[in-house]
């Protein structure tokens, strides 16, 4: 097993998204550095539109992700409903 | 009656399938003359995919959006005197080798992905290619006006292009790219794409930009985080480029083993500055070296390793070598700028007392015992007027052009050395992993310009090192160069702050 992660820039909107991987990935470790925050999570990481809707109470379309996206480490697989992290192992 | 709203699954599949054409009455060989040579097979180009499946009505959106958003710092930035927030003067010198070392790469990456971007006969990768290229461009433009602020206030920024392509130790990223760019396009998107950006630009691109946000400087940060915004893009494409790459014929296996040998060896050596930047540039301390090299490298790259197991590809060829460098090398390259600080277009300093016990905490094994003695010297030498300078210059490795700074990992009180005979002539290398670089490809790397050989041939002015430094360099001597202490860069700080 290996960690995926993401990292966003610590701002008002990526609170809510940080708010929203938590409730999806109810064991996902969040790291808090200077201007970043970091996300990982064993092998899988999902971030669901519908959630971050409901936490920013607004539309929220998933590519709007890269806006606040600093890096990231897994297999990428995105729709219009959620953006996967994924190891294949 | 309206269209129906694409998703972007189906929005992707029509701007890379359904816009390309094939060649009906031209030869596809002719048009794409550069797909076969390196011995890569491609059976199916249609296998590609691009998890993002990004389409250029989003590409110009989104970016539009993060340009606003760093114009708008930048202008707040600048406005408000920004620079004054930084938290010492020292600082500004690892944005100085920002400039002048990194973001002439990013023009390079923009040059080399519009070359590839042209050169591949499959849309989706050309697409990539394409918005990865136009990102670069971005890069080197924010990055040029964000660091403008500085050079209106200190020393050492005003020739960073000139410097690029001349100075003995930009040499090192410089021909890092141009060797990755005068390659085949697949072994430019192993180079770059993949071994580059997956990995190694993390270790840039994201601690020591955390450490530039903890050192007060709003406008590093920001264009770093920006760049980063889309480099989480760059990431994915080489992820699936090697996939594809390796899911197309087994006959590629190999020879991409081979690229990625080859260049996370290169990569290793080319961040050796950034090293030094983390443990000794930045006075707030985020990380050490070690400790990122563990989590982005060591961490990150050994589950991506993981995940490629199945293909058949292995960790890089001298992993173990590697691993034990996280504990030397910033030291060995702050000793060798420190010794040749009248000869770098920026300034160099001793660690403070209280960041040499850092430095001891975070090197528990190797900093005490090696490098603790050498900056307790040089502090005796300083404090008896003494400040020390070396006379020569330095010998260089042929394939990383750096140094030979590095030594023995199992004995690091002997220099590293090896050699090899090309061609009735004897070349030198840094390492094992650089020798072998040279010895698979020995009439690419003999062209190698090295700026120390081109100095002793009389082709970079002189005849003294001032000569050199002043006119063929452009740098501002005795100015940009020298220790902090006393410098005009130093004086005008106390002088803005009101300090004796």
């Amino acid at each position: 097993m290996s960690k995926v992660y993401i990292a966003l820039q610590d701002n008002d909107e990526s609170r809510y998204i940080v708010e929203a991987i938590e409730e999806s990935n109810p064991d996902a470790t969040v790291i808090h550095m200077p201007a970043m925050i970091r996300i990982e999570q064993e092998n899988r990481l999902v971030i669901e539109r519908k959630v971050v809707e409901e936490k920013m109470g607004r539309d929220w379309d998933v590519q709007e992700l890269h806006i606040n996206l600093i890096t990231l480490g897994g297999n990428v697989d995105e729709d219009d409903d959620q953006f996967v992290l994924e190891w294949k192992q | 009656m309206a269209a129906k709203k694409l998703n972007i699954k189906d929005k992707y599949r029509l701007l890379t399938r359904d816009l390309d054409w094939d060649f009906s009455y031209e030869d596809p060989k002719k048009a794409f003359p550069y797909e076969e040579f390196e011995g890569i097979k491609i059976t199916d180009w249609n296998k590609w995919e691009d998890p993002f499946r990004l389409t250029m009505d989003s590409y110009w959106k989104y970016q539009a959006e993060k340009e606003k958003k760093l114009y708008a710092i930048l202008d707040a930035f600048s406005q408000n005197n920004g620079h004054l927030n930084v938290v010492d003067p020292r600082y500004v010198n690892a944005v100085k080798i920002f400039l002048t070392g990194v973001s002439p790469l990013e023009y390079q990456a923009y040059q080399g992905f519009a070359h590839v971007g042209r050169q591949f006969s499959g849309v989706g990768a050309r697409v990539a290619c394409q918005m990865q290229s136009l990102d670069e461009l971005r890069h080197v433009q924010t990055q040029i006006h964000a660091m403008s602020h500085y050079n209106k206030f200190f020393d050492g920024f005003q020739e960073f292009s000139h410097m690029h392509d001349r100075v003995w130790y930009l040499s090192v990223p410089r021909s890092f790219f141009t060797d990755a760019r005068s390659a085949g396009p697949f072994e430019f998107m192993i180079a770059i794409g993949f071994s580059f950006e997956y990995v190694l630009t993390n270790l840039l691109f994201v601690p020591f930009m955390s450490g530039a946000a903890h050192n007060g400087d709003m406008a590093t940060v920001t264009f770093g985080f920006s760049a980063q915004s889309d480099e989480a893009r760059h990431m994915t494409l080489g992820l699936e480029v090697i996939k594809f790459l390796l899911e197309q014929h087994e006959d590629n296996v190999p020879i991409v083993q081979k690229w990625i040998d080859k260049w996370f060896w290169r990569g290793t050596r080319l961040l050796t500055i950034v090293a030094m930047m983390m443990d000794y540039m930045l006075p707030n301390k985020v990380m050490s070296w070690k400790e990122a090299w563990e989590v982005y490298f060591e961490e990150a790259g050994g589950a991506l390793f993981k995940d490629l197991a199945r293909y058949g590809i292995t960790m890089p060829k001298y992993a173990d070598v590697i691993e034990k460098e996280k504990e030397h090398i910033s030291h060995q390259a702050w000793w060798t700028f420190y010794t040749h600080g009248h000869a770098a277009g920026f300034h160099t300093w001793i660690p403070s007392d209280q960041e040499l016990d850092w430095l001891s905490e975070k090197y528990p094994d190797t900093f005490d015992k090696y490098y603790r003695p050498m900056w307790e010297l040089a502090k005796e030498q300083e404090a008896k007027g003494e400040r020390f300078y070396t006379s020569g210059l330095p010998q260089l490795c042929q394939t990383c052009q750096i140094p030979m700074l590095f030594t023995e990992m199992d004995n690091p009180n002997q220099n590293s050395m090896r050699d090899t005979v090309f061609d009735g002539e004897r070349y030198h290398f840094c390492s094992d992993g650089c020798c072998d670089i040279f010895k698979d490809e020995p009439e690419k790397y003999v062209q190698a310009w090295l700026p120390v050989h081109q100095i002793f041939q009389g082709n970079c002015g002189g005849p003294d090192v001032g000569d050199i430094l002043s006119d063929y360099y452009r740098m501002n001597v005795g100015v940009d160069n020298m220790d902090i202490k006393d410098s005009p860069d130093e004086q005008r700080w106390n002088k803005w702050k009101g300090v004796a």
